[in-house]
């Protein structure tokens, strides 16, 4: 299965009237079966518009290209029918869900892939069991089940509940958005293992970040550099490295 | 992008309805004739064989009526009511006070096993009755009025065991004589307003609940109004007496088949409660709120309201409205024993082209009263909903206590919430509260839960549960679990 996931040329705008206009300007990029891959930047480089595309948001027109997931079109899929097939986002700054409490929330999704994957349903007590087994693997307290989805949590701690869900919905390919910015070194290792856990023949990362900090942990396959909505510029985990100490700048202008 | 969605155009959807209650129950009924005068009102009386001062009370609140005008302050819009037009009585034929299920028109029982109401003692005791799901429900009793009269009333024997008087009002009117006369009307006068007027005129069944001193309830209480009937209105009447350290918590739930035109309900509930205690009423209120169109469904105009007399004594009203094209309803609190404590929490779901204008009164009179009113407004498609609510202290409800809090959400851009705050405090001791919050479903929060794979509806049931969940987590359990799939199908069809 060479090709996993398949960008090609993709153009977007976003759709709201007045706004600059283009945001990616023709991204090409597979990522295989098994690999995790980098995405670095400056900022305002399409980074995160690349990510929620991908997973389905609206506020974006695609003008152009098209993306093959699992041999899918992509793009045609909604949000749901996207994560059922295993497609994971983990977001820049999670969203809280006032009242909504996490454990339900967190066995209605689970529950959701599973009935559109045709697995059956698991039940309170054993979801419950499974959670609490991941949240050890996490150092997260067990209470972060009783409260309300991301309400009234520290950065770090949104962040775990993104490692959280997506290990409990078990993706083939996680999208991490920067899931490391403003976290330290412990949580930002929580982080990491929580990808490298899932790493497999048949599981495949994107990663969004800016820290090479994060790349020690979590090493990549390939890296990829991308400005003013365009990938100028791939690697192995060494240009990573390079970009961490001569900054953007030097490749933006080769570029 | 292709095959997503966004609150903006969620209103456009024109879905069939949802409305799984809808079904008419073929039953040979009776009817007064059409229109309201003297002689209807006779009639009523003698078909419910009252006895001479009811059927008097009736005739001067029919005069009260008839020297009234229908109120206009609410916001809410609606083509003129033909009073004339109505029948004011309407009972299927076979009734005829049945002693037991036996004698119930099975047809009947048909309707109220159709709307899962359970009526069959022996198998709710012996556990064979259960709900959806793999949890027994713990025993209720059950008054079902259907149209004008009540059908049947469950568990009386375990209740007269404990004490406890649970019977349709007008049994209790010919039965327990001294305690309606004692009481009815003494909490909503006859000329309180235009509906409760013309509710003590015309109105035809309800519950009874008398709970003597120290008793309390052994179980959960509940009344069923079924309007099944064509042009027909419905005027129950509602009386519940709590006695010194006594306490009851009683439910009610009304349904009514999908029909074109309008009907009306006019209701009037009344709660008493004495020294030390208790009353938890909870209201599913689910008429039928009419096509996507505005076609058709109940107008539902409502007094409902407690007295808290004794000291320390507690009235909890619960409502989740979802139903009704109209919705005009302020289940209040008259706190007048020291120390006294009114509750109303309140969860009024708005689709299509409903209109609901409701909220409470908290009035304080004795010392130390306290009051909260939390209520939860969402708005969903064309409709218009609106929280109105009063708080007043009386001078000499020294430390008074209220906290308010209406939170509204929007589904949509087409609809409409609005909160109508009143607030009167003629005591400098006195503390008022009041909080309001407004907020449509976020694109972020739809998107974090279709990301995360819940559909788009699964996602605003969620989001609604969990605005909702300072109110639903004053259920009973039980219902509670009803409340929130009723949420969930109410506000189906309301994304595109």
């Amino acid at each position: 299965m060479s090709s996993f996931l398949e960008i090609s040329n993709l153009c977007a705008q976003i759709k709201a009237e007045g706004q600059e206009k283009h945001i990616l300007r023709g991204v090409t990029l597979n990522i295989p079966a098994g690999e995790v891959h980098v995405i670095m930047g400056p900022n305002g480089s399409g980074k995160t518009t690349l990510s929620y595309i991908l997973a389905g948001r609206d506020a974006y027109e695609v003008t152009s290209g098209h993306v093959t997931f699992r041999g899918q079109d992509l793009l045609a899929m909604k949000p749901e029918n996207r994560a059922a097939s295993g497609l994971f986002l983990a977001f820049q700054n999670p969203i809280e869900l006032p009242g909504v409490n996490n454990a339900h929330f967190l066995r209605m999704a689970v529950n959701a892939v599973r009935r559109q994957r045709g697995q059956e349903e698991l039940d309170a007590v054993a979801f419950l069991k499974q959670a609490r087994k991941v949240l050890e693997t996490l150092s997260m307290a067990p209470d972060v089940l009783k409260r309300a989805v991301n309400v009234g949590f520290s950065g770090g701690e949104k962040k775990r509940n993104e490692v959280l869900q997506m290990t409990l919905l078990q993706p083939s390919l996680a999208i991490l958005d920067e899931t490391d910015s403003g976290l330290d070194v412990d949580a930002m290792r929580v982080v990491a293992e929580g990808v490298n856990r899932l790493r497999s023949p048949k599981f495949s990362a994107l990663v969004i970040t800016h820290h090479q900090k994060l790349l020690d942990y979590l090493v990549p396959d390939r890296v990829h550099v991308m400005t003013k909505g365009q990938i100028i510029l791939s690697g192995g985990p060494e240009l990573a490295r390079e970009i961490d100490q001569k900054g953007y700048a030097p490749f933006v202008k080769g570029a | 992008m292709s095959e997503t969605s966004s609150p903006h155009h969620i209103v456009e959807n024109i879905g069939q309805s949802h409305y799984k209650w809808g079904f008419e129950t073929t039953i040979e009924t009776d009817f007064a004739p059409k229109g309201l005068n003297e002689d209807i009102i006779r009639l009523i009386s003698h078909r419910k064989e009252e006895p001479d001062w009811m059927l008097q009370w009736r005739l001067d609140a029919l005069k009260t009526w008839q020297a009234m005008r229908e109120p206009t302050w609410a916001k809410i819009t609606y083509s003129p009511i033909d009073y004339q037009g109505l029948h004011y009585y309407a009972a299927p034929r076979r009734q005829s006070n049945p002693k037991s299920l036996d004698d119930v028109d099975p047809e009947l029982l048909r309707t109220y096993e159709k709307l899962g109401i359970p009526l069959h003692e022996q198998k709710i005791l012996a556990g064979v009755e259960e709900v959806e799901g793999d949890s027994q429900r713990s025993p209720v009793a059950v008054d079902a009025v259907f149209d004008s009269v009540s059908v049947v009333t469950t568990f009386r024997k375990t209740l007269q065991e404990a004490g406890v008087i649970f019977c349709p009002i007008s049994e209790a009117v010919r039965e327990h004589s001294d305690l309606v006369q004692r009481y009815l009307g003494s909490v909503v006068p006859v000329g309180d307003n235009f509906f409760s007027a013309l509710n003590s005129a015309v109105f035809t069944d309800g519950s009874f609940v008398y709970v003597p001193k120290g008793v309390i309830c052994p179980m959960e209480l509940s009344t069923y109004f079924r309007i099944n009937a064509r042009n027909t209105g419905q005027f129950e009447r509602t009386l519940i007496i709590v006695e010194e350290g006594a306490s009851v918590s009683y439910l009610e739930g009304c349904t009514a088949p999908m029909r074109d035109e309008n009907q009306l309900h006019a209701a009037v509930v009344e709660l008493v409660a004495m020294e030390g205690a208790s009353i938890k009423y909870s209201t599913v209120q689910n008429w039928y709120p009419g096509d996507e169109n505005g076609r058709g469904g109940i107008y539902n105009f409502v007094t409902k309201r407690g007295a808290c007399r004794g000291a320390r004594s507690r009235i909890s009203w619960t409502q989740v409205e979802t139903g009704s094209a109209i919705t005009w309803k302020y289940p209040s609190c008259i706190l007048q024993g020291e120390g006294s404590v009114g509750e109303f929490y309140s969860i009024a779901v708005t689709h299509n082209c409903q209109q609901a204008d409701t909220g409470t009164k908290m009035i304080h009179i004795g010392n130390n009263t306290r009051s909260t009113i939390i209520a939860k407004t969402i708005s969903a498609g064309r409709s218009e909903s609106t929280y109105r609510g009063l708080v007043r202290v009386l001078p000499k409800a020294s430390g008074a206590r209220n906290f308010t809090q209406c939170d509204s959400l929007l589904i949509g851009d087409k609809c409409g919430a609005h909160t109508v705050p009143y607030v009167e405090s003629r005591n400098m001791t006195a503390k008022v509260e009041h909080e309001a919050t407004t907020c449509k479903i976020s694109e972020d929060q739809l998107f974090y839960c279709r990301q995360r794979g819940l559909s788009e509806e699964e996602a605003i049931g969620l989001i609604v549960n969990g605005f909702c969940r300072d109110v639903l987590k004053e259920l009973p359990m039980e219902f509670a679990v009803e409340a929130q799939k009723l949420l969930q199908i109410s506000l189906e069809g309301s994304v595109g």
